[in-house]
C-alpha cells in the first residue's frame, strides 16, 4: 500500500495532506472498480453478442426504470460523498489557526521572496520551523504576472496576483527539505521559478533566525553581496552561472566578453556596461534575446549592491 | 401571414419544402441572433455590474459628467426610430410600395440624429480628456478608477454605435431593394427582420441610458 | 404499393422507393472544378472542406505535440529555448481548440449528415452556411498570420496581465480567435433552426437520431457562450491597444474577472467538443450492436442536460485562482453533478450492447476504445472537482491528462470511429478495414502510454506549461514521449489507407452496416439534393426490429409542387 500511494503521490508533509490523500484513494479505488467493471462489459459483450451471421436479430429493449434509477442514484449518492469529504477538507486548508507564523510573500518574473515577522528576507527558499502553522501572506509584485505557490507534499496551491492579497497555510509535520515550483504561467522563466522549503526544528530554525539577524550586509564582501542579490533580486531566473541559455544571457564568462545588439552595434561588457545593462535594460538589447528585462533596478539597487552584482558577474569566468 | 405565403413564391428557395418554413426558419434564425448580441453584450453588462459592485461611489461621480439631456434626447429619438421602423413592415405588408422607402428613410434620419448627438457627446469628453483607458487624462473625478469607468463607457455605447452604424447599411440597402419593388405583402423577410434588428438596438440602449446617465 | 402516413394532421400519399447503388452522378461530380467547391452552397461540400481543413490543422497542432514531447525528453535544451518551447505549446493548444476540435465533429461530420438525418435537402441557410467556412478560413487566416508575425507565448487561455505585456502578437492571434467565434455561432444557429424546421414530415422529436439531439445540444452552447468568448477577447484586444483597465491590474483591472469571463465560454466550449462525440457513439453502438438504443430519452436529455448544467460549472478553473472561497465551493457543488448525465449515457451505450449483434468493424473498435478513454477521462474528472484533491492537481501535468483523455480519448476517438463509419457515405469508397483495426490498436496503445505516466507525474507534482523539470519526473516524461511517436505512426497508417482508398478503395454500397438512420437510406455518395425523394418517417431511427425496406419511405408525388428543376424525379416502385 505504501508503495502504491508513493507511486502515486509524493510523500505527506503537511497536516491536511494525509485528508486530501485518503480522498485521492478513495475517488480512485471507486473509479478503478467502475472502468474495470465497464472495461469486462465491453469485452463481455463483444464476445458474447459477437455477430453470428447477416440475418441476426436483437431483442427490442427500449428501457428498464429500475435500471436506469439505479445508475443514477448510485453515482449521485458517490459525488455528493466525494463533494462533501473534499468541501470538509478545504475547509480545513483555507483556515488558518490564529496563532500561526505569518510570512509574506512575494512573486516577481521570475523568482520568489519572503519575507518573515521578524525582518528576515529569504529569497527563493524559505524557512519555517516545524509543527508551527504557518500562514502564507501573498501577493505578486506591482506591474507583475500572476505567479502560483505549489509545494506538492504540502498539497498547498495559491495563485499570486498583483493586485490582491491571497493567503494559504500549513503547518510541517517533519524537518526536511521540500521542493516548491511555480504553478501560473508566467513567461520565459516559468519552469525555473521553483525552489526549496525547508523545515527545521525548533532550535535549528532558531539558531538560523539569530544567524540571519546578526549578518550585516553592509559588511560582506562585494562579491558575496552580489551572489546573495542574484537569487533575491531574481536574476537567477534569466540569466544562469553555468554558460546556459535562459530567458536572458548567461553571466558565466560575460565580463569582458563581446556582445552583439540588436541595433547592430557591439560593445565590450566592461564595468560600465554591466551597470548600465541592469539600470537601464531595454537601450541595447543582446542579439537572441527578448527586450523583456524589468526596468526598476535602477530604482531599487543602491550603488554598492549595483557594484556587488558586477563583482559577482567578475568571478563567473 | 401564412395565406400570403403562396407555394408560388418565386422566392422560395429550392431546400424548403414551402414558404411558410421558410419564413418561419428566417425568423427563429433572426431570433436565435438576436440572442447571441444580447449575450455579447451581456459580458459587458456584467463587466458592468462588477465595477459598480466594487467602486459604487466612483459610478455616482463619473456619471455627472454624462450629459442627461443629450442621453435623452437621444433615448426618444431611438424610440422614435423603432416605431418607424415598425411602420415600414406594416406598408410592406399592406403592399404600400412608397410608404416602406418613406418610412425607411425616416428610420435612417432618426439613426444618424442619434449618431450625430452621440459624435457631439464624444467629442466634448474628448476634449476634457476623458479618454478611455491609459489614455484618460482628466482630472475632475476624484477616484483612482476613474478611467475604468470611461473604458466601460465608450466600449458599450461605442459598441452600440457600431451596430447603430451597421443598422444604418442594413436599411439603405433595404431602401434601394423596395425602390425596385423587392418587398410586397407576398414576401418582406428582409424588412421584418431588419426591424426586429433594429428593436434589439434600440433596446439595448434603453438599458444603456439610466445604466450611465441616471446614476444617483 | 401505396400507403398514407399521418403527419401534422395532414395525410401524405407515400410509397417505397428503391436507393440507387453507387450511381455515376452524385454530390462529388454533380459540378467541377474549384470554384464549385469553394463557393458552393451543397452543405456536404461544405462539411468535406471543414473535413480538410481540420486533418489539416490536426496534423499541424500533432507534429507540434510531437516537437514538445521530443524537446522534453530530457530536462535540458533539447531542440529549443524556453520561449520558443512556451510558443510551441501555445500553438498547440490553440490550433487544437479553436481550428481543430471544436469545428471537428460539430462542422465536418455535423455539417454532411445533420440535413441528411433529418431528410432535407440542405440546412436551412445554406448561403450562410458557406459564410461560416469563410468566416473560419479568415480566422484562421489571421491566426497563422500571427504565427509568422511574432507567435504568441502566453499559453492558448491568454490570461491576463501576461496577454497584456507579452511583446507576441496577442492581437493577431486572439483576433483571429474573435472571427472564428462567429462561424461557430453562425453554424450553431443554422443547425438549430434547421433540426426546427426542417425535419423531413412524420420526423418527431422522438425519431431523431440521437447524434441530431447531440448536434442540437452543442448548438444551444455554441449560441449561448461564444458571443461571450467574443466580448471576451473584443476586451482584451482593447487592453491591449487602448488600455481599457478592465483585466490588467496595472490600470486597475482584475485578473481574475478575465478568468471568469474566459472560462464562460471555454468550460462549455469543452462540451462542444464532446457531445458531438457522444451523439457519434449513440450511432456507432447502436448499429454495430444493430439493436435499438437503451434509453433513447434518457440519452437525449442528458446531453441537454450537460449542456445546461456544463454552462453553470465554469469556476471549477479557478479553485486556486484567488475567487471567494464560496464560488470554489458552489461550483465544486455544481461540477459533479456533469458527471450524472455523463455517467447515464456510458451505461446506456452498454445495455445496447447487451444482447445485440455485436460487429466489431473499425468504428465500433473506436466506439469502444472511446467508452474506456472516456471513462478514465470522466472519472479524473471527479478527481479535479473535488476541491481538496484539486488544490493538489489543478495546473499539474494531471489535468493535461485529464483532458487529453476528455478530448483526444474522447472526442477524436469518436470523430475516428464516426470518420470511418461516414466514410463510405462521403466518398462511395470503403476504407481497409484490416489496416483499420491496426491503427486502432496501434492508436489505442500509443494514447495511453503517452497519457498515463501524465496522471502520475501530475500528481506526483510536476506543473504544466514547463520547459524543465526536476529529474525524479524524467522517466514519466520518457515514456511519455515514446508513447506519442507511437501515436503519430497510427495516425499516418491511418492518413495512407483512407487516402488510398479515396482512388483505389472499393466501392460502398448505400448501406453497408445495415443503419435505420436517413442518411443511409440514399446512395453512397448521396445525389446532389441528398435524396431523389422526400423521405417520410414511420419509424423511430433504431428500430432494428423492422427491415431496412421500411425506412425508404417517400412521398409518392410531391403535392407541395416544390422540386428542384432540372432534376429528374427516378423513382421506382418497390415491390411493383
Amino acid at each position: 500500500m505504501e508503495y502504491v500511494t508513493n507511486f502515486f503521490l509524493p510523500s505527506a508533509e503537511s497536516t491536511y495532506a494525509a485528508n486530501v490523500d485518503a480522498l485521492f484513494h478513495f475517488i480512485n479505488i471507486v473509479s478503478l472498480i467502475l472502468l474495470v467493471g465497464i472495461t469486462i462489459a465491453i469485452v463481455y459483450f463483444s464476445i458474447k453478442y459477437r455477430r453470428k451471421s447477416q440475418e441476426d436479430t436483437t431483442p427490442l429493449i427500449t428501457h428498464n426504470t429500475t435500471l436506469e434509477v439505479t445508475w443514477t442514484v448510485i453515482p449521485l449518492i458517490l459525488i455528493l460523498i466525494v463533494f462533501g469529504w473534499g468541501f470538509n477538507d478545504y475547509v480545513e486548508m483555507r483556515t488558518p489557526p490564529a496563532d500561526s507564523y505569518e510570512v509574506y510573500v512575494e512573486s516577481f518574473s521570475f523568482g520568489w521572496n519572503f519575507e518573515h515577522p521578524n525582518g528576515i528576507v529569504e529569497s527563493n527558499n524559505l524557512t519555517v520551523p516545524v509543527a508551527t502553522p504557518v500562514r502564507l501572506i501573498m501577493r505578486s509584485r506591482d506591474g507583475d504576472v500572476l505567479h502560483s505557490f505549489f509545494v506538492p507534499q504540502f498539497r498547498l496551491k495559491q495563485d499570486l496576483m498583483p493586485n490582491r492579497y491571497t493567503y494559504a497555510w500549513f503547518e510541517a509535520i517533519r524537518p526536511g527539505e521540500f521542493v516548491y515550483f511555480c504553478t501560473e504561467y508566467c513567461g520565459g522563466g516559468h519552469s525555473m521559478m521553483n525552489g526549496i522549503v525547508h523545515v527545521m526544528d525548533q532550535d535549528e530554525f532558531d539558531a538560523w533566525t539569530e544567524d540571519e539577524l546578526g549578518r550585516d550586509l553592509d559588511a560582506l564582501p562585494l562579491a558575496e553581496l552580489g551572489q546573495l542579490l542574484y537569487t533575491r533580486e531574481g536574476c537567477q531566473g534569466c540569466h544562469s552561472t553555468d554558460g546556459s541559455s535562459r530567458v536572458g544571457p548567461t553571466f558565466a564568462g560575460l565580463y569582458m566578453a563581446e556582445r552583439e545588439f540588436t541595433d547592430g552595434s557591439t560593445r565590450i561588457a566592461d564595468e560600465d556596461y554591466l551597470i548600465e545593462s541592469i539600470v537601464n535594460p531595454r537601450d541595447l538589447v543582446n542579439v537572441g534575446y527578448p527586450n523583456n528585462m524589468p526596468t526598476f533596478y535602477g530604482e531599487t539597487l543602491s550603488e554598492r549592491e549595483l557594484m556587488g552584482l558586477v563583482e559577482f558577474i567578475k568571478e563567473l569566468q | 401571414m401564412a395565406e400570403a405565403h403562396s407555394v408560388d413564391n418565386p422566392r422560395l428557395l429550392h431546400h424548403f419544402r414551402n414558404a411558410d418554413q421558410q419564413f418561419s426558419s428566417s425568423k427563429l434564425g433572426m431570433w436565435l441572433f438576436l440572442f447571441t448580441e444580447i449575450m455579447f453584450f451581456g459580458g459587458l453588462f456584467v463587466a458592468y455590474i462588477i465595477y459598480r459592485a466594487w467602486n459604487p461611489e466612483l459610478f455616482t461621480m463619473a456619471a455627472t459628467q454624462l450629459d442627461t439631456m443629450l442621453g435623452a434626447v437621444n433615448t426618444v429619438v431611438l424610440i422614435g426610430s423603432s416605431l418607424t421602423i415598425a411602420l415600414a413592415i406594416r406598408a410592406a405588408q399592406t403592399d404600400k410600395q412608397k410608404m416602406i422607402v418613406n418610412y425607411l428613410l425616416l428610420t435612417i434620419f432618426l439613426a444618424s440624429v442619434f449618431l450625430v448627438i452621440k459624435y457631439f457627446e464624444y467629442t466634448h469628453k474628448f476634449d476634457m480628456g476623458i479618454f478611455p483607458g491609459a489614455y484618460y487624462t482628466f482630472d475632475g473625478i476624484d477616484h483612482p478608477k476613474a478611467n475604468v469607468f470611461f473604458s466601460i463607457y465608450y466600449m458599450m455605447t461605442g459598441l452600440h454605435g457600431l451596430h447603430v452604424i451597421i443598422g444604418i447599411g442594413l436599411m439603405i440597402w433595404l431602401v434601394i431593394r423596395a425602390k425596385i419593388g423587392d418587398y410586397s405583402s407576398q414576401w418582406y423577410t428582409p424588412v421584418e427582420m431588419c426591424g426586429l434588428y433594429w428593436h434589439i438596438v434600440d433596446i439595448i440602449w434603453i438599458f444603456l441610458f439610466p445604466l450611465m446617465y441616471l446614476i444617483e | 404499393m401505396s400507403a398514407s402516413s399521418t403527419t401534422n394532421g395532414k395525410t401524405l400519399k407515400v410509397r417505397y422507393f428503391d436507393i440507387e447503388e453507387n450511381p455515376t452522378e452524385h454530390y462529388l461530380n454533380a459540378e467541377t472544378g474549384l470554384k464549385s467547391w469553394l463557393f458552393t452552397v451543397d452543405h456536404k461540400r461544405i462539411g468535406l472542406m471543414y473535413l480538410a481543413s481540420i486533418a489539416l490543422f490536426f496534423f499541424v497542432g500533432g507534429v507540434l505535440a510531437l516537437v514538445l514531447r521530443t524537446e522534453l525528453f530530457t530536462p535540458a535544451e533539447n531542440l529549443m529555448t524556453a520561449e520558443t518551447y512556451n510558443r510551441i505549446f501555445t500553438i498547440h493548444g490553440a490550433v487544437m481548440v479553436f481550428l481543430f476540435i471544436i469545428p471537428s465533429i460539430p462542422a465536418a461530420l455535423g455539417n454532411f449528415l445533420l440535413p441528411m438525418m433529418l431528410g432535407a435537402k440542405d440546412v436551412a441557410f445554406p448561403r450562410l452556411n458557406l459564410a461560416s467556412f469563410w468566416i473560419y478560413s479568415i480566422g484562421a487566416l489571421f491566426t497563422l498570420a500571427s504565427l509568422a508575425v511574432n507567435p504568441i507565448d502566453t499559453g492558448w487561455t491568454f490570461y491576463t496581465p501576461y496577454s497584456v505585456q507579452t511583446g507576441s502578437a496577442v492581437i493577431l492571434m486572439t483576433l483571429g480567435v474573435f472571427i472564428m467565434g462567429f462561424s461557430s455561432i453562425l453554424t450553431g444557429m443554422n443547425f438549430i433552426v434547421t433540426i426546427h424546421k426542417m425535419r423531413a414530415p412524420g420526423m418527431t422529436w422522438g425519431r431523431m437520431p440521437l447524434f441530431l439531439w447531440a448536434m442540437y445540444a452543442t448548438s444551444i452552447i455554441q449560441v449561448l457562450a461564444t458571443p461571450v468568448l467574443a466580448i471576451t477577447l473584443a476586451l482584451l484586444i482593447m487592453e491591449r491597444t487602448l488600455g481599457i483597465g478592465i483585466f490588467d491590474p496595472a490600470l486597475g483591472g482584475d485578473p481574475v474577472l478575465y478568468q471568469h469571463f474566459f472560462w464562460f465560454y471555454s468550460h462549455p466550449a469543452v462540451y462542444i467538443m464532446i457531445v458531438p462525440a457522444f451523439g457519434v457513439i449513440s450511432e456507432l453502438i447502436a448499429t454495430f450492436s444493430r439493436k435499438t438504443i437503451f434509453g433513447y430519452w434518457a440519452i437525449a436529455m442528458s446531453s441537454l442536460a450537460i449542456a445546461f448544467i456544463g454552462s453553470l460549472v465554469w469556476g471549477h478553473h479557478m479553485f486556486v485562482s484567488g475567487q471567494s472561497e464560496l464560488s470554489t465551493v458552489v461550483f465544486s457543488f455544481l461540477t459533479f453533478f456533469v458527471g450524472i448525465p455523463t455517467g447515464i449515457k456510458i451505461f446506456n451505450w452498454l445495455a445496447t450492447m447487451h444482447k445485440g449483434s455485436i460487429d466489431m468493424k473499425t468504428p465500433m473498435l473506436y466506439a469502444c476504445i472511446f467508452l474506456f478513454l472516456f471513462t478514465i477521462g470522466g472519472v479524473t474528472g471527479i478527481m479535479l472537482g473535488a476541491i481538496s484533491v484539486n488544490v493538489q492537481l489543478h495546473d499539474t501535468y494531471y489535468v493535461v491528462a485529464h483532458f487529453h483523455y476528455v478530448m483526444m480519448g474522447g472526442t477524436v476517438m469518436a470523430f475516428l470511429g464516426g470518420l470511418h463509419y461516414w466514410w463510405p457515405k462521403m466518398t462511395g469508397k470503403m476504407y481497409n478495414e484490416f489496416w483499420g483495426k491496426i491503427s486502432a490498436v496501434i492508436i489505442f496503445i500509443g494514447f495511453n502510454l503517452t497519457f498515463l505516466p501524465q496522471f502520475i507525474m501530475g500528481s506526483q507534482g510536476m506543473p504544466r506549461r514547463y520547459y524543465s523539470y526536476i529529474e525524479q519526473f524524467q522517466t514519466m516524461h520518457q515514456l511519455s514521449t515514446i508513447g506519442s511517436y507511437i501515436l503519430g505512426v497510427g495516425f499516418v497508417i491511418i492518413a495512407v489507407y483512407l487516402a488510398h482508398s479515396m482512388f483505389r478503395g472499393q466501392k460502398a454500397p448505400s448501406n453497408p452496416w445495415g443503419a435505420r438512420t436517413l442518411d443511409w437510406m440514399t446512395s453512397s455518395p448521396p445525389a446532389h439534393h441528398n435524396f431523389n425523394y422526400q423521405p417520410v418517417l414511420n419509424n423511430g431511427a433504431y428500430d432494428f426490429h423492422k427491415p431496412i425496406a421500411d425506412f425508404t419511405l417517400g412521398i409518392a408525388e410531391d403535392d407541395h409542387g416544390h422540386e428542384h428543376k432540372g432534376e429528374p424525379v427516378k423513382q421506382q416502385e418497390q415491390n411493383a
